[in-house]
């Protein structure tokens, strides 16, 4: 159980109602108290620990916060932490097993796909929901699919190349 | 991240009921201080800068029944309060039958808030630069809200009072967005182009036209504009112009200098007036063009790259 109430006012208050939600994140059911207002990024971060969801801009332009929801892409700065209770969201730190990196990863990786890696973890989960949804895109279909996620160092070219040798590998072909 | 250092809402009561009339009830009892929340890719980032700060946020997201598209037999379109603008992009059946819809479903914001933003929050939300507005005005779109005094149906044109502002009454909720159905035989064409600095910008300048023919004569146009004025602009001399006529090179240019100068564009960062007003201009003929080349192919939007 973890309370964000007082990490999210920055001190303790009374009379706040705080909801108790219910979340699957990346397979493991996670409980937590939160405020209507706090955003489902700051518990992910702040409460679960799980800092891989990085938060960019914070005004819903950048995309680095990209988690799935239900297994579609969202900006987790852009939902309430409250409006997760009883679904199923899954962060970067759900995509490797311990064992074995995500196909999407191995292809970040293997095309030098990130640069500084601030836009990397919303990337590869925006690619995971486009592959799920399409196994064997073009190369104008992954950069129409990564066309909100920002990034600010390589240029694309070795993100969308990453995507499409991690489409290869799942199809088998590589 | 200290805790100082993020960005969050003021503190507001949420609800989230399991019923359409226990939503109606919680915003009668807001009176006036509530607010739905539906994709909330609009009121989110409004909560976060706090440019919104209601006292009661409603979310209608367990209200399921509200997540549909349906194509009736006359065509009519319905579009609950739940569909995302994803569902619309991935709608076969739109696509086959309404493609300034299909057109248009691309091209909203970014391929992440499509997953959650909703086509009928966008028409309440009133956004001048907004792209279904443009789209649902073009159609002759009509809003179905429910209240506690039962439903009423509205045509976009007068929903939208303002920018950023709808005529529905503080305990009404946005259900449905209807299109009604095109003239029994009409071929259904269409467009829809934006132009944006980069994908999840506002419009700089859009147009909606929609047009059906009747052999090849135009029984019914439709042509709207969006991110050139305060508001949502409705080409209606420019549709008058069209009706009963063939789509000639000269009836094409006619109309598009009739909707260029419904048109109020201000000078901005996004470009001059004179520029947006040439937009449209071209993009009215470009649409237009495509429908007397190949009347069963809509004007596909370039598949913008990141």
């Amino acid at each position: 159980m973890t309370s964000l109430f007082e990490e999210v006012t920055g001190g303790a208050e009374q009379d706040v109602p705080v909801r108790r939600v219910t979340i699957t994140v990346n397979g493991r059911m996670r409980t937590a108290d939160v405020e209507p207002r706090l955003l489902l990024a700051h518990l992910l971060r702040q409460g679960f620990k799980l800092t891989g969801t990085h938060t960019g801009c914070d005004t819903t332009n950048c995309d680095a916060c990209t988690v799935l929801f239900d297994g579609r892409p969202i900006k987790s700065c852009t939902m309430l932490a409250v409006q997760a209770d009883g679904h199923e969201v899954t962060t970067v730190e759900g995509l490797a097993s311990s064992e074995q990196l995500h196909p999407i990863q191995e292809g970040f990786k293997a095309e030098h796909g990130l640069q500084c890696g601030f836009c990397t973890p919303g990337m590869m989960l925006a690619a995971t929901a486009l592959l799920e949804e399409n196994p064997d895109p073009t190369e104008d279909e992954v950069r129409f699919a990564l066309s909100g996620n920002l990034c600010r160092c390589t240029g694309y070219q070795n993100i969308v190349k990453s995507v499409l040798w991690a489409a290869a590998r799942m199809r088998g072909e590589r | 991240m200290e805790a100082g250092d993020a960005v969050y809402p003021a503190r507001f009561r949420y609800e989230a009921p399991r019923s359409l009339e226990e939503a109606i009830g919680l915003l009668h009892q807001g009176g006036g201080e509530a607010k739905v929340l539906a994709g909330g890719q609009s009121l989110v980032p409004l909560l976060k800068l706090r440019f919104a700060t209601p006292e009661l946020l409603v979310d209608i997201n367990n209200l399921t029944d509200l997540a549909f598209h349906r194509i009736e037999s006359d065509g009519t379109i319905r579009i609950g309060a739940l569909c995302r603008h994803a569902d619309l992009e991935r709608a076969r059946e739109i696509a086959a039958r309404q493609p300034t819809m299909a057109a248009a479903a691309p091209l909203i914001a970014d391929p992440v808030v499509r997953s959650r933003g909703t086509l009928v929050g966008s028409l309440c939300h009133a956004d001048p630069q907004g792209d279904w507005a443009a789209v649902a005005t073009a159609l002759g779109g009509r809003v179905v809200a429910q209240g506690v005094h039962g439903r009423r149906e509205i045509a976009v044109t007068d929903f939208v009072t303002g920018p950023f502002q709808n005529i529905l009454a503080y305990d009404e909720v946005a259900v449905e967005a209807v299109m009604p159905a095109p003239m029994p035989g009409a071929v259904v064409t269409g467009g829809f182009l934006k132009l944006e600095r980069r994908v999840g910008d506002f419009a700089t300048a859009g147009a909606a036209v929609c047009v059906e023919l009747v052999g090849d004569r135009v029984a019914r146009a439709g042509i709207a504009l969006t991110g050139v004025g305060s508001r949502t602009l409705h080409a209606a001399e420019a549709e008058a112009a069209l009706v009963g006529g063939v789509l000639d090179e000269r009836a094409i240019e006619y109309a598009a200098d009739l909707a260029a100068q419904v048109a109020e564009p201000s000078s901005d960062h996004r470009g001059s007036a004179d520029y947006k007003r040439h937009v449209v201009r071209t993009f009215v003929i470009r649409i237009l063009t495509r429908i007397a080349q190949r009347p069963d192919c809509p004007e596909a939007p370039e598949r913008s790259a990141a």
